[in-house]
């Protein structure tokens, strides 16, 4: 985490901040300028296509078994098909909504929990040891007991999906809460402000960097238990989708429904990157 | 009210009795209320600590500090620090910073926004804010810091070497409107500096602390009278005399502090 950039701006008597002088420029190289890093990025995903070649060559000439690992073209083409007859879309719809539920749920239940444990630090350190002997418990041991509670369908998927997402969350939640700058909180008992007026304007905000870093590393985790869940304990969504086309021997329909698991998750963290720059414009890594 | 008293207090850190610093020793000193008192001495010696004691964020570890008679055991709203690295929220803008100290005494939104108003003028922010911290100078981040601090009214104003990170330029202006500010509200203010120039254009008095441990070495009167006009620091005869007075007595701490 950085701190709040320190801009060397002269301000004598009260005069406004002189603004930095920008040289001139025309507006190609303006557009130059705007463009380039964008390109820059998009050069780092020239492997990709290089690799999307390389292995349809590879089935085409028989050095990998397309039966093993489908080409490419083959799971594009069952990517259309599928989505073609809409099947593909209910399947990715649903396990968006999961997420999405359990997600929601494990954020708001686990920063309000990391936020208290930063009140009541005593409190805390009775029920932290519970929460780390219960953490490194893998998601999917959870499975059978999921079913057992709560059946086949919706409310196992949750229940998992809450159980991956609660602890990336409620750990950088925590962590944010017991790293407020000691300046802050002195500011703040110097002012006498109550305990809603701490949480409301130095806790939360301060620990927001942290909150935003775990909520993004939680909807990965969710991510990927939608799937863990739905291929045992579901009969719709992308995970199920995915089991289903297995036991019909059709690979190539599961690895198109991989893709698409790759690619919902990549854009999920994407949008999380941009969350981040969007909520916490004080703390930008420079 | 802003009576301050301070009574054979001393205070060392550290837990195990062969690794303990002690960084005040036995120092009494009385502020009366409206007083502006300046606070000099070698870093290190406890300046930071002595301030921290009277706002109450360190308990002594012998002896008292008062408030108007009552002792003091924690922060409150009566005595307010301005911090040399300012403190502010950088999640609030400028209006809001100011407004912290308000809502915390529960004031409602008009009379808030009424004060933030009147503060922030009195600190030439107007215009400023909505502005984040992140998005303004040094000198108006103490600006700002400065109306927080005076925006609920408390009693003592305690400021830690509050211009030490600014330019002389910012560092002349600020002292000036420092003393405007004072002079109208009628607070104790205990400004602590590593500047006698400083010390001596401020305070009513200045006190000369030691190498550690910190204890008084003097407490001097500065006998000019206000308002104070900026160029008699290099012109007035009895500012001169005080002034090597002070370096006096500073140098030999400095020394020790040094050595
Ligand atoms: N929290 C602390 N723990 C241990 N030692 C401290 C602490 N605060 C200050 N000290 C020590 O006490 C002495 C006085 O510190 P301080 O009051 O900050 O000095 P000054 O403000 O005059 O530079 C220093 O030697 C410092 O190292
Ligand atoms: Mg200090």
């Amino acid at each position: 985490m950085t701190g709040v950039g320190e801009k060397a701006v002269t301000d004598a008597a009260g005069a406004l901040p002189t603004s930095t002088a920008k040289p001139t420029k025309t507006a190609l190289e303006g557009w130059r300028l705007g463009v380039t890093p964008t390109l820059a990025g998009l050069r780092h995903y020239a492997l990709i296509p290089i690799l999307i070649l390389a292995w349809e060559i590879g089935v085409r000439t028989g050095w990998i078994d397309g039966a093993m690992l489908p080409a490419p073209s083959a799971i594009l083409n069952a990517l259309v098909d599928m989505s073609e007859a809409g099947l593909l879309w209910r399947d990715v719809w649903a396990s968006i909504v999961r997420v999405t539920v359990g997600f929601g749920l494990a954020a708001v239940v686990a920063i309000s929990l990391g936020l208290a444990f930063g009140v009541w630090p005593r409190a805390a350190a009775y029920l932290n040891p519970l929460i780390e002997l219960i953490r490194p418990i893998s998601v999917l041991a959870w499975i059978p007991l999921a079913i057992l509670w709560f059946g086949l369908g919706d409310k196992s998927a949750w229940f998992i999906i809450f159980l991956g997402s609660f602890f990336p969350i409620f750990t950088n939640t925590y962590l944010g809460a017991r790293s407020v700058a000691l300046i802050h909180i002195r500011v703040a008992q110097s002012f006498g402000a109550g305990r809603m007026l701490f949480v409301r304007q130095v806790l939360f905000p301060s620990s927001l960097p942290y909150i935003v870093a775990g909520l993004r590393v939680g909807l990965g985790v969710g991510w990927t238990c939608v799937i863990a869940a739905e291929l045992i304990a579901a009969t719709s969504g992308l995970g199920y989708m995915i089991q289903l086309a297995r036991t019909m021997i059709e690979t190539e329909k599961v690895m198109a429904g991989m893709v698409v698991i790759g690619v919902v998750g990549f854009a999920m963290n994407a949008a999380m990157l941009w969350l981040e720059r969007k909520l916490i414009p004080w703390a930008q890594p420079r | 009210m802003g009576d301050i008293s301070v009574l054979r207090l001393s205070k060392s850190f550290g837990s195990e009795p062969g690794s303990q610093v002690l960084a005040l020793d036995d120092v009494s000193i009385d502020i009366p209320t409206g007083q502006f008192l300046c606070i000099i001495g070698p870093s290190g010696c406890g300046k930071t600590t002595l301030l921290h004691a009277i706002a109450g964020f360190e308990r002594p570890s012998k002896g008292e500090a008062r408030i108007d008679g009552r002792m003091i055991s924690g922060p409150g709203p009566d005595r307010i620090v301005i911090f040399q690295e300012y403190g502010l929220y950088p999640w609030l803008t400028v209006a809001e910073n100011v407004e912290f100290g308000l809502r915390a005494k529960g004031l409602n939104a008009a009379r808030r926004a009424e004060i933030v108003r009147h503060y922030v003028n009195l600190v030439r922010l107007d215009g400023f804010e909505d502005r984040y911290p992140h998005e303004i100078s040094g000198g108006m981040k103490q600006r700002v810091s400065i109306a927080r601090a005076l925006a609920p009214e408390p009693a003592v104003v305690l400021m830690d070497e509050p211009f030490a990170a600014l330019d002389s330029l910012t560092r002349d202006v600020l002292q000036e409107e420092i003393l405007r500010i004072w002079s109208v509200t009628g607070q104790t203010f205990v400004l602590i500096t590593h500047n006698v120039d400083e010390a001596i254009f401020l305070g009513d008095r200045v006190m000369v602390m030691t190498a550690r441990p910190g204890r008084i070495k003097a407490v001097i009167d500065v006998d000019i009278a206000r308002p104070r006009d900026p160029a008699m620091r290099t012109h007035d005869p009895r500012f001169l005399a005080i002034k090597d007075e002070l370096a006096a007595h500073l140098r030999d701490e400095v020394a020790l502090a040094a050595a």
